[in-house]
């Protein structure tokens, strides 16, 4: 909402200055968004051509000896065609800033003249788009002086941004009166002359849905002339962004800004008999005055005449009966409309429109009848002709809403300590009238209020009004000494699991929930029920069910870079239905390139870093559950995993085959493809929440330590088996041999060749035996050793190398 | 002495001077220490000496045995110490060769979680919990309990994402803000509550300013007495803190969000003449939040009776107050994982924010 300083002060009397009213605006919750002070317009000064002579080297320029009303005339080389001797114009001089041409003049050559400055056009001054020629001013407008102080253009426009719930605020009038309640200034009422005419109205008006329109206002005026309007409401309507028109035109949007209350007009001679409120019917046509033509619905509504429909009710005119300079009668509205509807029409529609954008808050209904005897008046003053008495048809609502008041909820919801006299002071100065003030006092709303339904709004207005920087910050009361543990294990994994992979050299990303529906269906998802109805782009179209598209493609990106080498995490939410319990929360990366777990990657000297593997995957994987406080060698790992890994290079880690908790390896070369990456890529996927919940005990105690001061003896031993055999089930065998003595198995050699024969492999691995009573003899030793032997050769089928 | 010993024990010495490894002042040992050396073939004559002669040969000899044992040994020492420097010499490396990059300084923590967690343990420090709730929500939780009449203009600014409408009419949608939690909460919470919600909020809206995902900071307060009051105190407190300035200057202002009531929006106080912004001093104001008392209709739809409870609420964009505290200029670079971003923006696993250590390092 724009508007003037002087424009305001039309309906507030005050001294307060530009500053002063700017912060009572933003304190009272009318936010100033932009001031425009008009000082660009400052610099320009009111000059007289002198003398104009022929350019020497141009036909289209003339050159201009100017007075600029102090010093020697200027010289200045000029293009319009309307410059001449005698001219009394506007000049911008080197340093000043052109608005409409958005440059800052300076001396300048023009065909080898020097040229010290520029007489102005009115566009070149953003005050029109005429640019026919420059500005040519009556003959007695003073030298010398400022052009804007000449033209009215130094009234500085202010803007603010008016929340939904203050249509009363969307009128220059409404803002004056917030502005008097605050206590800047005095409110000058609007004065409204009645119509006295005795001459009525020859158009009838049916309505035929009063809900949609509860009441409608008509008045003809005859033998108008439409001119243009009055240079003062021209100027006030450019200031605030809007084109003057003609002056009917004018008046209603002039109208609409000033009081908030929208109007229009219909050329009476284009209009066919009488006018009905009606719905549309399905795929009727409109023609609104934007020369847009329009489909109607039939929840849709129209004022239509024996012609058809010729005003989109409340929304925008239609082409066919708007007026024009021909106009001699206007039939002029003002009518009530269902917010709601008026909004849903719109929507529709695709209209936005300074007479919807006000309907759909909620115009004031008593202004409906006033509206239309101002709106008449200002027909008359502007354009002469005579009046009829206005039809109202329907009947306007009174306003009727008294609420309960029980003064202490100011107190209670704000902090605010003020008396009773001070809290009906400021009520009253809103316009509300305290009807009663028992224990509960009963409050009524004004018309222009439909915000007002509560209690606690009325607060508002007292907390508003009164100041709420006047309100002094109180300490929220602690709930006890010392602070509890606030996070929930789910966050608490969330947040070990980031900074553990962080400490894993990966770089934590954040990347947008969705990605495109070839993704989504690669990556395990593309449920019907996740696919958004209004992507913002065609590929960010399907919620995510899994984190490692988005990470590919920013590995991809990376690399594209010429940065090859990434490793990348994630812990955020995955989607597997649109139900809550669908929403998982993962941990979640990707390594390619050299990005392994071991160094950073890339070339050194002492040996370049190897190319990731799925058992970085498999480490980090692992690295995510201990950060979550669960005993990685807990988790049962099986080969194999969903369709986006390589099928021989996936791993599942699992708490039985129902409760998977995640799964790593490489990506499948298709899934890369879908992704446009190049890989090779290794990936891991952890479901946070699926993570068994560790039992709460008693007390914090660690299980005593075991250590023997027996030095352990180690072993290595060496098998023949066949290819397939999971290394899993070599070290459960070893491990199982004697649970008590074998603390330790790790393989340490893995081997495959000509000399095993085809389908073998070698593997080699190192037992570590403890003592825990005596140390252990020979045959002791041998015995353990011949126990791994036997479990290892009859779990593998292999057997030990000789 | 004879002159003969005499002259065996010269050469026997002079031997040992000359040695210039142990290998050769080992073979001198055994060459004269050893079984069958010449010192020893002497003392194996002793026996067929008579008394007298052995009276004098025999502590000759002996004499002489432990002066040249004591002569190797020294020289020994001398030429194990003379090695060991030349090998150290000859081990001599470039200590200056770089050592290869190590992943724990290469991993970063995106600046949306490092400033969580600073929100948390400021929060915690005031006896605040984390909620947390879906972010595909229904139309009742992220609209209608919350206040939002059907067709209000106010819904339409939410530039919502919806998915496609079911079967049985139900549509739902991605929670435009993190208000939805607070219904989920006080729906499952007796007062009173302290909670503050972090989490992804979308809308359908993408510019310079804009990403269509976004995070956001929601705070609950629900108890019995809870006024603006409090709640200006509350993000005084929060802003002077998270800020990590001496004082805030804050600026409420009356405002209109649907869910509370009254509504206000804050201003922080800021110095924009440099080339980065400073809190708490300068002649501007910053809107950095909105927030007021938790509309009656809102406690209704969550069981609670407004005659009894009170309470206030704030939304805060996560990302916005990471930029303004950080200075990272483009909001979409937060979501575009670019390594060189997140390495230079994002903070080092070990900088953990605490009071008391710090919220930033």
């Amino acid at each position: 909402m724009k508007f003037t300083l002087g424009w305001l002060k039309e309906h507030l009397e005050t001294d307060a200055t530009l500053d002063e009213i700017v912060e009572a605006l933003t304190m009272i919750g009318l936010e100033v968004e932009e001031i425009d002070d008009r000082s660009d317009f400052n610099a320009f000064k009111i000059a007289k051509v002198l003398s104009a002579k022929q350019h020497p080297d141009a036909d289209r320029l003339q050159v201009l000896s100017v007075d600029t009303g102090e010093g020697e005339p200027q010289q200045v080389v000029c293009g319009a065609p309307n410059a001449r001797e005698g001219l009394v114009g506007v000049l911008g001089k080197p340093g000043d800033y052109v608005p409409g041409l958005d440059i800052t003049l300076s001396v300048g050559k023009i065909r080898g003249v020097e040229s010290f400055g520029m007489m102005c056009s009115e566009r070149e001054l953003n005050m029109s788009d005429e640019h026919d020629g420059i500005i040519d001013l009556p003959q007695d407008a003073p030298i010398g002086t400022s052009f804007a102080d000449y033209a009215g253009l130094s009234d500085p426009i202010i803007e603010i941004g008016i929340t939904p719930n203050r249509p009363d605020a969307l009128g220059v009038a409404g803002i004056a009166r917030d502005l008097a309640a605050y206590g800047i200034g005095k409110v000058k009422p609007v004065e409204i002359k009645p119509i006295s005419s005795s001459d009525s109205c020859p158009v009838d008006v049916k309505i035929e849905d009063d809900e949609f329109c509860p009441a409608f206002g008509l008045s003809l005026v005859r033998g108008v002339k439409n001119g243009a309007s009055p240079k003062w409401m021209q100027q006030r309507l450019r200031a605030i962004g809007l084109r003057p028109i003609s002056a009917l035109v004018d008046i209603t949007n002039y109208v609409t800004f000033d009081l908030g209350r929208p109007l229009h007009v219909f050329d009476a001679d284009k209009v066919k008999g009488n006018l009905k409120i009606r719905r549309a019917e399905n795929g009727e046509t409109f023609l609104g005055l934007d020369d847009k033509e329009y489909t109607l619905k039939s929840d849709h509504y129209v004022i239509a005449d024996d012609n058809g429909a010729e005003s989109l009710a409340g929304i925008m005119g239609g082409a066919a009966s708007g007026v024009d300079e021909s106009t001699t009668n206007v039939l002029v509205e003002s009518a009530l409309w269902e917010p709601l509807k008026i909004a849903r029409t719109g929507r529709d529609l695709g209209i936005i429109t300074d007479a919807r954008y006000r309907f759909e808050r909620g115009v004031d209904p008593a202004m409906m009848v006033d509206g239309l005897h101002h709106a008449v008046a200002l027909v008359k003053e502007l354009c002469g002709g005579s009046e009829t008495a206005p039809i109202i048809s329907g009947k306007v609502p009174e306003p009727s809403l008294v609420l309960d008041f029980p003064t202490s909820e100011v107190n209670r919801l704000t902090g605010i300590s003020v008396n009773d006299d001070a809290i009906e002071n400021i009520l009253t100065r809103l316009g509300f009238e305290i009807e009663s003030k028992s224990k509960n006092w009963k409050v009524k709303v004004p018309s222009w209020r439909p915000d007002v339904f509560g209690k606690a709004d009325l607060v508002e207005e007292v907390m508003r009004i009164h100041g709420v920087n006047n309100i002094e910050p109180q300490p929220l009361p602690a709930l006890s000494a010392i602070g509890s543990k606030i996070l929930t294990t789910s966050q608490i994994r969330a947040r070990n699991a980031r900074r553990g992979l962080a400490s894993r050299g990966m770089l934590e990303a954040v990347t947008y929930s969705f990605i495109s529906k070839e993704q989504a269906e690669c990556f395990g998802g593309g449920d019907k029920s996740l696919a958004l109805a209004n992507p913002i782009a065609a590929d960010l179209s399907d919620m995510r069910p899994s984190l490692l598209p988005n990470l590919i493609a920013a590995s991809q990106r990376n690399s594209d870079r010429g940065f090859n080498d990434v490793a990348m995490f994630e812990v955020a939410h995955v989607y597997l239905s649109d139900n809550p319990d669908d929403q998982h929360r993962v941990a979640g990366g990707i390594r390619r390139g050299t990005a392994g777990t071991v160094t950073g990657g890339g070339r050194a000297w002492q040996g370049n870093a190897a190319k990731v593997s799925v058992f970085d995957a498999k480490a980090d994987a692992l690295a995510v559950l201990e950060a979550c406080g669960m005993d990685a060698s807990n988790a049962q790992l099986v080969a194999g995993g969903p369709s986006w890994y390589h099928p021989g290079r996936v791993g599942t880690l699992q708490l039985g085959p129902k409760l998977i908790l995640g799964y790593f390896g490489e990506l499948h070369p298709h899934a890369l493809e879908v992704m446009d990456s190049a890989g090779p890529v290794v990936g891991f996927e952890i479901y946070l929440d699926r993570l068994p919940v560790k039992k709460a005990k008693a007390t914090k105690t660690k299980p005593p330590l075991e250590i023997s001061n027996l030095q352990a003896v180690r072993r290595d031993f060496a098998f023949v088996m066949d290819s397939d055999v999971e290394a899993a089930k070599i070290l459960r065998a070893a491990n199982g041999a004697d649970k008590k003595a074998i603390v330790g198995v790790n393989i340490f050699d893995i081997f495959e060749g000509e000399s095993l024969g085809e389908g073998k492999k070698s593997v080699a691995f190192e037992v570590t035996i403890q003592p825990w009573e005596k140390t252990l003899t020979d045959e002791e030793i041998e015995a353990i050793s011949s126990k791994i032997i036997a479990a290892v050769e009859k779990t593998t089928g292999g057997q030990l190398r000789g | 002495m004879s002159d003969d010993l005499k002259q065996f024990e010269a050469e026997i010495l002079a031997n040992i001077e000359a040695a210039t490894d142990e290998v050769a002042l080992e073979a001198i040992r055994v060459g004269v220490l050893g079984k069958k050396g010449t010192l020893s073939e002497r003392m194996k004559t002793l026996g067929k000496m008579t008394p007298e002669e052995r009276q004098v040969m025999g502590p000759a000899l002996n004499g002489l045995k432990q002066k040249i044992s004591d002569e190797i040994s020294t020289k020994s020492k001398l030429l194990s110490s003379a090695a060991l420097e030349a090998r150290l010499k000859s081990e001599k490396v470039d200590v200056t060769l770089p050592t290869q990059a190590t992943p724990e300084n290469a991993g970063r923590v995106h600046p949306i979680s490092q400033v969580i967690d600073e929100v948390t343990a400021i929060f915690a420090d005031m006896g605040f919990a984390i909620a947390e709730g879906p972010e595909v929500e229904t139309d009742y939780y992220n609209f209608t309990a919350l206040n939002f009449p059907e067709g209000h203009p106010a819904r339409e600014m939410h530039d919502t994402f919806f998915f496609n409408e079911k079967e049985d009419g139900e549509r739902k949608l991605l929670r435009t803000h993190t208000s939805p939690v607070q219904i989920h909460t006080m729906e499952n919470q007796e007062p009173p509550i302290r909670i503050i919600i972090p989490g992804k909020t979308y809308r359908c809206d993408s510019d310079a300013t804009h990403t269509p995902m976004f995070h956001q900071l929601e705070g609950l307060v629900v108890d019995k007495a809870a006024n603006i009051a409090n709640l200006k105190w509350v993000l005084e407190e929060f802003c002077k803190n998270f800020f990590e300035v001496p004082h805030m200057n804050m600026r409420f202002r009356p405002s209109f969000f649907p869910f509370t009531e009254p509504s206000l929006e804050v201003d922080i106080q800021c110095d924009r003449s440099g080339n980065e912004v400073k809190f708490g001093e300068g002649n501007d104001w910053m809107e950095i939040l909105g927030c007021g008392m938790v509309h009656p209709n809102v406690l209704r739809s969550s069981g609670l009776d407004p005659e009894v409870y009170q309470g206030f609420a704030w939304g805060i964009g996560i990302d916005r107050i990471a930029m303004l505290k950080y200075g990272m200029p483009d909001l979409r670079a937060f979501f575009d994982a670019d390594s060189r971003w997140l390495s230079h923006y994002g903070f080092r696993p070990l900088d953990i924010p605490t009071l008391f250590a710090g919220i930033s390092q």
